[in-house]
């Protein structure tokens, strides 16, 4: 599906990266703030130029003598602050990118959003405004849907909901996915493979072998209001339960359940 | 008892800049934002010179650049019949240069105030930078939209040197309310002068208040 094989000289170093994603796969990029997985994903979008080939289904989006402008490219770019436009409506941001109601509609149900349509987006929390964003994204049926950071902003329990909705929407479109994230939760629920970036060189990290819907092992860490705290590959994870454990208990856990700890 | 004309004349004068201004000043503004050349700081400059430079040698350049015997002058005059030194069209032209900044600069502001990503967010939606500036920028810098309007025409009602050199004072063509009051003054018609003075205040004073209650009231939505 997607082939890209780029380079682009940053400040202090090099973003150099071949990178090849399948219909319809999921593919999650981490690494720290600052290594160019931003810049990957704005290359790909064709926000930002830089040498290389980049090719989706066969077509050349940019080559040595070629440059596909954003606009011609079938990619979608979901931004970590939403990038709403402040003078529409819900209904009029995602009709903005296609004039086709029926699947605004749709998506609007998909998230959950059908009765805020006339709503302005500064009268939404940060949550419904990704919410928007997310169905504005895939208004254009895009062959490639980029994800910056996309949940960064959200509490936990915003944040776990929209993983479920981001992961429906890839299912419904079968939408090739980048996204880029620094939660291992977030990373290990949504993506099939992964690659880390580090100093504008990235390494593959393998499929990911977590399956969703298995059950997994983990330690109760703590205890906290309608939940436990569970240490689970690194991380420190919330599960809400209405049970009662004790710290140190071995629980059954999906990966699924992991919410970001608080 | 009071000639309206002159003040009829500013506020002519006054509309037909910044008219002018706004279709000369959004694709400029719109292009000083976006651009990355290196002579940026030169252009920005040159923007910025008529708020320093005195009027009369803005006045001075335009009438040696009109005058019939220059070389524009003559073309204009030759081809089109055009003769803008002492005419109401030849203190427009004065006029869109000695005001520009004040609707460039706004605007250029405005525009540079918005979001990186709500540009780009338009781009990936399909749609070009015409398509981006009318339907997504534009309606969300109405504040700097209208504060470079009001300003441009405020500014161009306050004018005197720049008509004054190139207009000089031709009842009904070029003499506008500032130029008037000025020759009253040298006559001594201070009851006159001071009707004329007042009337400016007054609509300068609304003019302004108009400003600022448009900035309070974008200030309270933000």
């Amino acid at each position: 599906m997607l082939r890209a094989r780029v380079k682009k000289r940053l400040k202090s170093f090099d973003l150099e990266f071949s990178l090849e994603i399948g219909a319809g796969e999921f593919v999650m990029l981490t690494g720290p703030s600052g290594s160019g997985k931003t810049t990957l994903l704005r290359i790909l979008a064709g926000l930002e130029r830089g040498e290389g080939v980049v090719e989706v289904d066969g077509q050349i989006w940019q080559d040595r003598s070629r440059f596909l402008p954003p606009q011609r490219r079938g990619v979608s770019f979901v931004f970590q602050d939403y990038a709403l436009f402040p003078n529409m409506s819900v209904l009029q941001n995602l009709l903005y990118v296609q004039k086709d109601r029926s699947l605004a509609m749709e998506l609007l149900e998909m998230v959950d959003l059908v009765e805020y349509q006339d709503r302005y987006p500064h009268t939404l929390s940060g949550g419904q405004k990704q919410r928007v964003a997310l169905a504005r994204a895939m208004m254009k049926r895009p062959r490639l849907m980029l994800l910056d950071e996309p949940l960064s902003a959200l509490d936990p329990k915003s944040r776990s909901y929209l993983q479920g909705k981001i992961q429906e929407l890839h299912e419904a479109f079968g939408v090739a996915t980048l996204m880029v994230s620094h939660d291992i939760a977030e990373i290990y629920r949504l993506g099939e493979r992964i690659f880390r970036m580090e100093r504008g060189s990235l390494t593959p990290l393998g499929k990911n072998r977590l399956v969703q819907s298995q059950i997994y092992k983990a330690e109760v860490v703590d205890l906290v209001d309608g939940g436990i705290l569970v240490g689970f590959m690194g991380g420190i994870y919330q599960i809400a339960t209405q049970k009662s454990y004790r710290i140190g208990q071995i629980v059954d856990v999906r990966i699924e359940e992991l919410a970001l700890g608080v | 008892m009071i000639d309206w004309t002159p003040f009829w004349l500013s506020f002519k004068l006054a509309g037909v800049t910044t008219v002018i201004l706004l279709l000369i000043g959004i694709p400029l503004a719109w292009w000083l934002s976006r651009t990355k050349t290196a002579i940026k700081p030169i252009l920005e400059t040159i923007v910025a010179l008529p708020i320093v430079l005195p009027p009369t040698v803005i006045g001075f350049y335009i009438l040696w650049a009109l005058a019939p015997d220059s070389y524009l002058g003559s073309i204009l005059h030759e081809l089109f019949g055009i003769k803008l030194v002492f005419s109401f069209w030849g203190i427009v032209v004065g006029s869109v240069i000695y005001s520009l900044p004040f609707m460039v600069q706004p605007l250029q502001s405005g525009f540079e105030s918005v979001p990186k990503s709500l540009y780009e967010a338009s781009f990936i939606a399909g749609k070009g930078e015409l398509e981006t500036l009318v339907r997504v920028i534009l309606p969300n810098i109405k504040g700097a939209l209208a504060t470079a309007v009001i300003i441009t025409f405020a500014h161009t009602l306050g004018e005197f040197g720049v008509v004054l050199m190139v207009g000089g004072s031709i009842p009904g063509e070029t003499k506008v309310a500032s130029i008037a009051i000025y020759e009253l003054v040298e006559s001594l018609d201070f009851r006159r002068a001071h009707i004329y003075s007042l009337v400016m205040v007054a609509i300068s004073f609304a003019i302004l208040l108009a400003v600022y209650s448009i900035k309070r009231r974008d200030d309270a939505k933000s």
